[in-house]
């Protein structure tokens, strides 16, 4: 029996169902084409719902699957049917605010794509092989930032309460707009 | 004003199709992964290469094994960059090229200097890529600096390593397993995730040992793990420690007050993980469930979705086993039933399905009414479920639930949720007889506009068997006869097949079947005529109107109790000839299938994940199973058939299991085998019954299973005889005894000598609960009058000490293998006093009700009041004698 919890996968979306980045930690999905079948059905049957102000939760099949959307964003974290609901809702918000941090608060597909190289190391940070490696988006954050500086020192307090604010400031004026 | 507004849109149109990857090509960024070979590397380009690279292995892109050997060697060379961007990037690179071995060795050095650098980051992600692509060999040249890792004091170094620790340990444990001490060193660690990596990767290197486990738990619970993810590993290892312990003794569990300690945790995963460890718990009491509910129901109304979902999800499951513990969370759980997530909102509603009494259904009804047009078709198979299994339990509201389910079976739906109705529908007929004659017409409007051929058929068959036997079956002919006008060949052909069941079972119908059949002379489609002439031959439809044969209703309402397969061959093998085919000719053993096609590979199923052996439990398909049994055909009519019940431990080299088959003068052993050992073949397998602890039964006859090869289960059978209609009880041991022969595993042929063996199974116990049927009443109260208190016998018994009111009615249940009536099995939460009711048929067709009233007598105590009424006052006393010696 397994113990620890573990992720079966990490899906970035966009608004067509589209992959924009990707991670499989499980052998559930064999071949690309069980992967995609994944995706569509994850994508159809989450679409119509409204996931932008809480992580919203579904199940089928044998899986349990959180999931938060922006703007013309997917965000998915699934994982077996016995885990850990909270723990898997954890993980989504550690990677979700941990790609708003890094894009500095505007967060849609065309920034992704600009810093995927940056979204990329996001995933590398927060799961291993299925095992949970941080799901605190500032420290996830700092590790993918370090980045620039060459002595490898998490991105200080400074940038993160700036990304912050940025965050607060781009959300606001959607909030009007 | 207009004018800029659109054009802002046009703009932002652009901006949505612009991406940096538009036009991407495999063969063009391979061409451009040169710059990792420039002299003078430009970090910016190569880090964008390496982007583009895995953006197209993301998009599930594929490299040639060439193109990835090309890659993987240019981008070795980028390790000569100073720049950690990059790094990292060739980090990522690495891991998803997964090289193979030889090529390893080429990067092996510079992750090993990486391992061993100042920067934490090198050391981590070197440590990560190094573990994912290495093997054994190199493995023990790295552990050194993996334990100085484990314990490094930089957190994100440690848990690098050891979490490719837990990984490594799949392929190499015993390596691994020698970092024990500096892993035990980690789990004191005060960061917070190396703790919880550290502790996962410690139990899993002792899971094996039962006692080093049960140290670890027993030493963290007293407090020293500060990390929510690590707690809930703990939480999960204290109920596995639990569940393992369970058997010990009465009292107190151990390591309860931790879990309902972790029930005050900060962290919300924390307080989920226990709340839903304690619900799990092996035969958890009242009192232990009730502070985790409390907490359960709190979530429910959280703002948080997934903590609606994951409190709704657990009371859903503790709803099957503890309904009443689940009832002070009603409130709360109906106003989910509006919820935005319909994945809630179907749990709320199913749980509640599950807790409601029987007042509650209507206003329940009618609160589902409106849900099940806005959900989709697998929510609303959940809930048709959840209605039927309420129905069966408050048979009385069959009028109300009924009329639901016909209502949606009108409305839109896919084929797997109209079958999940008439499924329900069908099973409610069977089992309440008053809903009976409304379901058959609901199912009658329903074929009407049924678009699913599959559907009208099996309803078709339905109507033929149950339609005859209603108080007025002329109702039902018009509905068939409309199918023969308008509906495709197939079900045209089983609308005939259920006319005739009417005409062969209703003489009065006859004269009006008839006509309707001739008129189906003329059908365009060949079955459909002959279905026709086959029937009017067989009910004589040339004008007199004489009673039916049994043979007759025998060929139109018996089941061919041949099979198909064996039917078949001896079909293909007929030659036509003077003598007509005999059915009674083929074999109607099931045959094993051959070894050789067993082998498929991959598929070895054993102990809990191993189908369960034999053939489907049902009375129907044991009834057949064992009068195509000649030895036992002269039985007469089976009376029960037990669950099985297991002969052998888990996990042993054969597995057995037996039903107890219960005649009015013979009692049948089915023995169900299985051969777990794909090297041998087992041969003329029987079981040697030991009765001299069973001595009103005497053996008369047994059935041997001729060969049990590897994992295709069979069955072997003995027959005793008893005294006629008396409930004898006895204990049986039992040895399974067979020729056993090697089996050659890779040709799967089996050596001609076999060597006789025995195995000494479990033993088994014939007891006065397997004479009672399971037979439940809809309407207790009316059924106990009209019994008449003639032959009612009244005692009252004391249960001595019992860990709860539950438990003692459960028992009592148990013992006397009865039917609890009105959902009277469950016993609300705190009770100091409960009414069960219960009903069955005793041996003889003897119709049997009890009333049992327990109460609580001091704090342990339970007394029994013990009410039996009978049509017969000899069973009155058998019953009271089953309670007195049981």
């Amino acid at each position: 029996m397994e113990l620890c919890p573990l992720i079966k996968n990490i899906l970035l979306l966009d608004s067509e169902g589209k992959r924009v980045a990707v991670k499989y930690y499980s052998d559930d999905w064999p071949t690309n084409s069980a992967k995609e079948a994944f995706e569509k059905t994850v994508f159809t049957k989450t679409q119509k719902t409204s996931a932008r102000n809480e992580a919203e939760i579904t199940m089928f099949g044998d899986y349990v699957v959180v999931y938060k959307f922006v703007q013309d964003l997917h965000f998915f974290v699934t994982g077996g049917e016995n885990e850990n609901e909270i723990i898997l809702a954890s993980v989504l918000q550690g990677f979700f605010d941990a790609v708003g941090f890094i894009l500095r608060g505007t967060v849609d597909k065309r920034e992704v794509l600009e810093n995927l190289d940056l979204v990329f190391l996001c995933l590398d940070e927060i799961v291993d092989g299925g095992i949970v490696l941080e799901t605190d988006a500032n420290v996830i954050a700092g590790k993918v930032a370090s980045h620039s500086m060459d002595d490898g020192a998490p991105l200080s307090e400074q940038t993160i309460t700036q990304a912050l604010a940025t965050a607060r400031e781009r959300l606001a004026r959607s909030l009007l707009t | 004003m207009a004018q800029p507004l659109v054009k802002k849109d046009d703009d932002r149109d652009d901006e949505a199709d612009y991406s940096p990857f538009l036009g991407i090509e495999k063969g063009a960024v391979l061409q451009e992964a040169r710059v990792f070979n420039d002299p003078q590397l430009d970090p910016r380009r190569c880090s964008q290469v390496i982007t583009k690279l895995l953006y197209l292995l993301n998009q599930g892109e594929t490299f040639t094994k060439v193109e990835a050997t090309e890659v993987f060697f240019a981008v070795t060379k980028l390790f000569q960059s100073k720049d950690i961007g990059l790094r990292r990037m060739v980090y990522v690179m690495i891991k998803e090229l997964s090289p193979s071995a030889d090529e390893v060795i080429i990067v092996t050095s510079s992750l090993m200097k990486d391992m061993t650098s100042k920067t934490d980051m090198y050391r981590a992600n070197a440590i990560r890529v190094l573990c994912r692509i290495t093997d054994g060999t190199l493995l023990t040249q790295i552990e050194r600096y993996l334990k100085q890792a484990i314990v490094d004091k930089n957190p994100v170094v440690a848990s690098a390593a050891l979490v490719s620790g837990i990984h490594l340990l799949q392929t190499n444990p015993e390596i691994v397993k020698r970092w024990s001490n500096e892993v035990q060193e980690a789990v004191q660690s005060r960061a917070a995730l190396v703790q919880f990596h550290a502790l996962a990767l410690l139990h899993q290197i002792r899971q094996n040992d039962r006692l080093a486990v049960n140290k670890l738990v027993s030493s963290l619970t007293k407090g020293s793990v500060r990390s929510p993810l690590a707690q809930c590993l703990l939480i999960r290892y204290t109920s596995q420690v639990i569940r393992e312990s369970a058997n010990t003794q009465a009292g107190d569990r151990p390591f309860y007050d931790f879990l309902e300690g972790c029930l005050r945790h900060k962290a919300e995963m924390v307080i989920f993980e226990a709340a839903r460890a304690i619900t799990e718990l092996n035969g958890v009491t009242t009192r232990e469930l009730t502070p985790a509910i409390t907490v359960l129901q709190l979530f429910l109304s959280s703002s948080k979705p997934v903590l609606r979902f994951a409190a709704v999800r657990t009371l859903n499951k503790v709803a099957m086993t503890h309904p009443m513990a689940v009832t002070n969370c009603n409130i709360d759980m109906e106003s989910l039933i509006s919820d935005q997530n319909r994945s809630i909102a179907t749990l709320a509603i199913t749980t509640l399905l599950k807790t409601g009494n029987e007042s509650s259904v209507d206003r329940l009804m009618k609160q589902i009414t409106n849900f099940m047009s806005d959900i989709a078709d697998e929510f609303k198979i959940v809930v048709v479920e959840a209605i039927r299994s309420l129905c069966l339990k408050f048979p009385l509201k069959h009028r109300s639930l009924m009329n639901f389910l016909s209502n949606i079976l009108r409305e839109e739906g896919g084929f797997d949720y109209k079958k999940a109705i008439v499924d329900s529908i069908v099973i409610l007929i069977r089992d309440i007889p008053e809903a009976k004659e409304t379901g058959l017409l609901h199912l009658c409007e329903f074929i009407e506009d049924c678009e699913f051929t599959y559907l009208s058929t099996q309803i078709l068959h339905f109507l033929g068997i149950e339609g005859p036997k209603t108080s007025d079956p002329s109702k039902y002919i018009r509905y068939i006869y409309n199918r023969v006008h308008l509906e495709n060949a197939t079900v045209r052909a089983a609308a005939v097949s259920t006319l005739a069941k009417f005409g062969a079972m209703v003489d009065t119908l006859k004269p009006r079947i008839f006509v309707l059949l001739r008129r189906c002379l003329f059908d365009n489609d060949d079955e459909v005529r002959d279905r026709a002439t086959l029937y009017l031959n067989t009910l004589g439809g040339d004008g007199a109107v004489v009673q039916t044969g049994e043979d007759v209703k025998e060929f139109l309402f018996g089941s061919l109790d041949i099979p198909l397969v064996n039917l078949e061959n001896s079909l293909k093998n007929y030659e036509p000839s003077e003598e007509s085919f005999d059915i009674y000719s083929v074999p109607r053993e099931v045959k094993t299938q051959p070894l050789a096609e067993k082998k498929a590979p991959g598929k070895k199923p054993t102990g809990l994940g191993a189908p369960p052996a034999g053939p489907p439990s049902t009375v129907d398909a044991y009834e057949k199973l064992l009068s195509s049994i000649p030895e036992f055909a002269n039985f007469g009519k089976l009376f029960k058939s037990s669950a099985p019940v297991e002969l052998t431990e888990a996990e042993t080299e054969y597995a057995v299991n037996v039903v107890k088959h219960i005649f009015d003068g013979h009692v049948v052993f089915q023995y169900n085998c299985t051969n777990t050992i794909p090297e041998q073949l087992l041969e003329n397998v029987t079981v040697i019954v030991d009765a001299s602890e069973a001595e009103e039964f005497a053996e008369v006859a047994s059935k041997p299973l001729r060969s049990l090869p590897y994992d295709s289960p069979g069955q072997t059978f003995v027959a005793f005889e008893k005294p006629e209609g008396i409930p004898a009880v006895g204990k049986f041991s039992n040895m399974l005894r067979f020729i056993v022969k090697e089996v050659d595993p890779s040709t799967g042929e089996a050596e001609d000598d076999g060597v006789e063996d025995e195995y000494q199974l479990e033993e088994l116990e014939v007891v006065a609960a397997d004479y009672i049927l399971k037979v439940g009443v809809s309407n207790f109260r009316n059924a106990w009058e009209s019994m008449g208190a003639d032959c009612e016998r009244i005692d009252e018994y004391g249960l001595g000490p019992r860990e709860s009111l539950a438990e003692a009615v459960n028992a009592v249940i148990d013992l006397l293998g009865m039917q609890p009536c009105e959902g009277t099995e469950v016993v609300p939460n705190n009770s100091r006093s409960h009414t069960c009711l219960l009903s069955g048929v005793y041996i003889g067709n003897v119709k049997v009700l009890v009333r049992l009233q327990f109460g609580l007598d001091g704090p342990k105590d339970v007394a029994m009041k013990l009410a039996v009424r009978s049509e017969d006052e000899a069973v009155s006393d058998a019953i009271h004698e089953i309670v007195a010696s049981g």
